[in-house]
């Protein structure tokens, strides 16, 4: 397996990290955290990849066909819905807070602070 | 009979599908009394699940996925007498919430009890569970549903605010924590936590390892708030109804620490093992820190909700510092200690929900002498701020006794200067917000109007005010008073605490019962009474606790007396602290970024 795609995933949690830091509007926040999600896909993937394997479905190959590991694949699927729950959650808070600030800049979110 | 395992997650489940359901159709009387009878049955299950994990505890593998000569492709609850403990602690803290809100709310619908009975599925289940990936997959459950329930006044400004910062930090660090799931799967080909712990041990700590351990740590210390992952606690506890707080304080950032030290035993103490002192120094250097800026932040608000937000930081740098002591010893008392805090602070929250109820505000200012007619209030609340000043003999002093002691015998005796300035400042801070309120000692007039339009805006809660308190509402935290203060006295309970902190931490043998299904047997834990200084320690921090107190309340002309040049320097050091609580997501995502980077270099560098 070759090191790229731990580059592309390690790549996309910093970049990820980077544009929420930086975000002037809260759906470019919640997009990015999902940038930053989807770097544990490449690296979930990435792990359970076996060259020349085949997709983990055995109904219709020989039984002792070389495989891809399929645990990792149910772990990015439970890692997508998770992904779904929070982002729709996450983007009617900030449809919720443009209609109480006026505004989706987190600059202009000021009713919380020290 | 170990199917038994599974129940608590599953009823609670179970219960939330059924009252979503049918919430268009029962009354709000119905909803409540299904809420309550589930959460109760929860609190009975973990109840038999404590005392057959007492005995000898046991996994229970889902579908009948046993393991075959130590290896396992199954998933586990593997249920040992502190998760079993932790789980019962959840469940008992969900009904009293339940029980305070049936007179809270005014209109709620059945969504609220279907979220709280969520939460405690996912409390549970993250307190039993035995396998890596479902411990973060609870982990999530239980943070979204806390987000929801942190936005539950969806129609205010602040609410919005801080639901928003604790969704995006929170997910941020379990995106972390998948990161450490591939690395341990790509290294182990495993995801329970014994099997991983029995892998590992073969391996010595390589780069992968650490980076595993550094990113778990920094994602659930970021659940437990440590600084600097620390930022969203205090607007989420700000903003959440008071009900949601007894939760959020009193259990779900503890099992935060419960986590960190669960996967410090269960999977990295063999392969750790060389480097015990290095990590006991970063863990305990975190909790230092977390608890001395909790406790100087929380001397300094005056929104009552976020005074306690910060106390309770404070208080889980103590538990960490306890955890991060890496002895069985101190993980009793973090144990206790947690259990006493947790009471006591829960039962602040909803004391702090009547006076929003009956005067819709939590401004300590707006509140000067207002709170003169609720003696019994006022009595219960300076109580609680007896007992987080750990007053000796009651619980959080059973518990920091043995945090202190424990610290001791290994050379971090000078912890106890950190306890004692923990206990003094958020025991003091709540005994300033009683007089103040209900004695109508002091200034009414604060220095910092600011805080006081955030403590304004969330008059909605409980739709205006109310010339009177619903019984229940003074009732649920009177006994969670009464229990936090009397629990560490029951005679024998804290060596049974000790007796699971001995098997909890017995690394080995949590591998042997998980993957072999032994029976091991431990010696009999014996009853350790504090030490004098430990006493000495205690007695100290109560007056301490008074002294905090009557400054804020009194001494409002005595930074007078330094030097004016002085008295500039600490005022603009303190606004920058308090300027760094900006409210800003992207500022509090460049700290744990930091944070995360820190922790991870140490590690790095320190456990090679």
């Amino acid at each position: 397996m070759s090191f790229y795609p731990y580059a592309v995933a390690a790549w996309l949690f910093v970049v990820g990290l980077w544009g929420i830091v930086a975000s002037e509007n809260l759906v470019r926040t919640v997009l990015c955290l999902t940038v930053v999600q989807s770097a544990t896909y490449v690296l979930l993937l990435a792990v359970g990849y076996r060259h020349g394997g085949a997709a983990p479905i055995v109904a219709d190959i020989p039984v002792h066909s070389r495989l891809v590991d399929p645990t990792v694949q149910v772990l990015v699927l439970t890692d997508v819905v998770i992904e779904a729950t929070v982002s729709a959650l996450l983007l009617a808070l900030v449809v919720q807070g443009h209609k109480r600030f006026g505004s989706v800049d987190p600059q202009q979110l000021r009713a919380l602070h020290d | 009979m170990s199917s038994l395992g599974a129940l608590p997650v599953l009823v609670a489940m179970l219960g939330a599908g059924v009252l979503v359901a049918s919430s268009a159709f029962i009354p709000r009387a119905g909803a409540d009394a299904l809420a309550t009878s589930v959460t109760a049955g929860v609190l009975v299950l973990c109840a038999l699940l404590l005392h057959r994990a007492s005995q000898s505890p046991f996994a229970y593998w889902l579908g009948g996925w046993r393991p075959r000569g130590g290896v396992t492709i199954g998933i586990s609850l593997s249920i040992d007498p502190m998760g079993a403990g932790v789980a019962m602690f959840a469940a008992l803290l969900v009904l009293a919430a339940l029980v305070y809100s049936i007179h809270y709310f005014e209109a709620v619908e059945g969504l609220f009890h279907g979220l709280m009975l969520v939460f405690l599925a996912a409390m549970a289940g993250f307190s039993l569970t035995g396998d890596l990936f479902d411990l973060i997959v609870f982990f999530e459950l239980m943070s979204t549903v806390a987000y929801a329930l942190t936005a539950y006044h969806i129609e205010e400004r602040a609410p919005i605010q801080g639901a928003i910062n604790f969704a995006i930090t929170n997910s941020i660090a379990g995106y972390a924590m998948f990161v450490a799931v591939a690395l341990l799967y790509a290294r182990t080909g495993a995801l329970n936590l014994a099997q991983i712990g029995a892998a590992l041990d073969h391996h010595h700590a390589d780069p992968l390892v650490i980076v595993a351990f550094a990113l778990l740590a920094v994602g659930f210390l970021t659940k437990a708030a440590v600084v600097p992952l620390h930022f969203w606690l205090a607007d989420a506890h700000a903003v959440a109804p008071a009900p949601v707080c007894v939760l959020f304080s009193g259990v779900m950032v503890e099992l935060g620490v419960y986590a960190v030290a669960r996967l410090y035993w269960e999977v990295f103490a063999g392969a750790l093992a060389g480097h015990v002192a290095a990590v006991r120094a970063i863990l305990v250097a975190l909790g230092v820190a977390t608890a001395l800026l909790g406790a100087l932040m929380c001397v300094l608000q005056r929104h009552v909700k976020r005074l306690l937000a910060f106390s309770t930081i404070s208080h889980v740098g103590v538990m960490v510092c306890g955890i991060g002591l890496l002895t069985p010893g101190a993980l009793a008392g973090v144990a206790t200690y947690a259990a006493g805090h947790g009471l006591a602070k829960a039962a602040l929250f909803m004391l702090t929900g009547v006076l929003l109820h009956r005067f819709a505000t939590v401004d300590e200012y707006d509140l000067h002498g207002r709170g003169r007619g609720l003696r019994v209030t006022g009595v219960l609340f300076a109580f609680g701020g007896v007992l987080l000043a750990a007053v000796p003999p009651l619980t959080m002093f059973a518990g920091k006794s043995l945090i202190e002691d424990g610290a001791g015998r290994i050379g971090y005796g000078w912890l106890s200067v950190v306890c004692v300035l923990v206990s003094m400042a958020t025991g003091g801070a709540v005994l300033r917000v009683a007089g103040r309120v209900f004695m109508g000692w002091g200034p009414s007039e604060g220095p910092d109007p600011a805080q006081a339009r955030a403590a304004e805006e969330r008059v909605d809660e409980t739709r205006g005010q109310r010339d009177r308190t619903p019984w229940p509402m003074l009732v649920v935290p009177a006994v969670l008073l009464a229990l936090g203060a009397a629990a560490g006295l029951v005679p024998g309970l804290v060596p049974r605490i000790a007796s699971a902190a001995a098997r909890f931490t017995d690394h080995p043998a949590y591998a042997a019962w998980v993957l072999h299904a032994a029976r091991p047997s431990w010696p009999a834990a014996v009853a350790v009474d504090p030490s004098g200084s430990a006493v000495l320690a205690g007695v100290l921090s109560v007056v301490g606790a008074v002294a905090v107190a009557a400054l804020g309340l009194f001494g409002r002309s005595l930074p007078q007396a330094l030097p004016r040049a002085a008295r500039e320097r600490s005022r603009t050091a303190l606004r920058a602290v308090r300027h760094l609580h900006s409210g800003h997501i992207g500022d509090y995502i460049a700290w744990w970024t930091a944070g995360a980077a820190a922790v991870g270099a140490t590690c790095l560098l320190a456990l090679r």
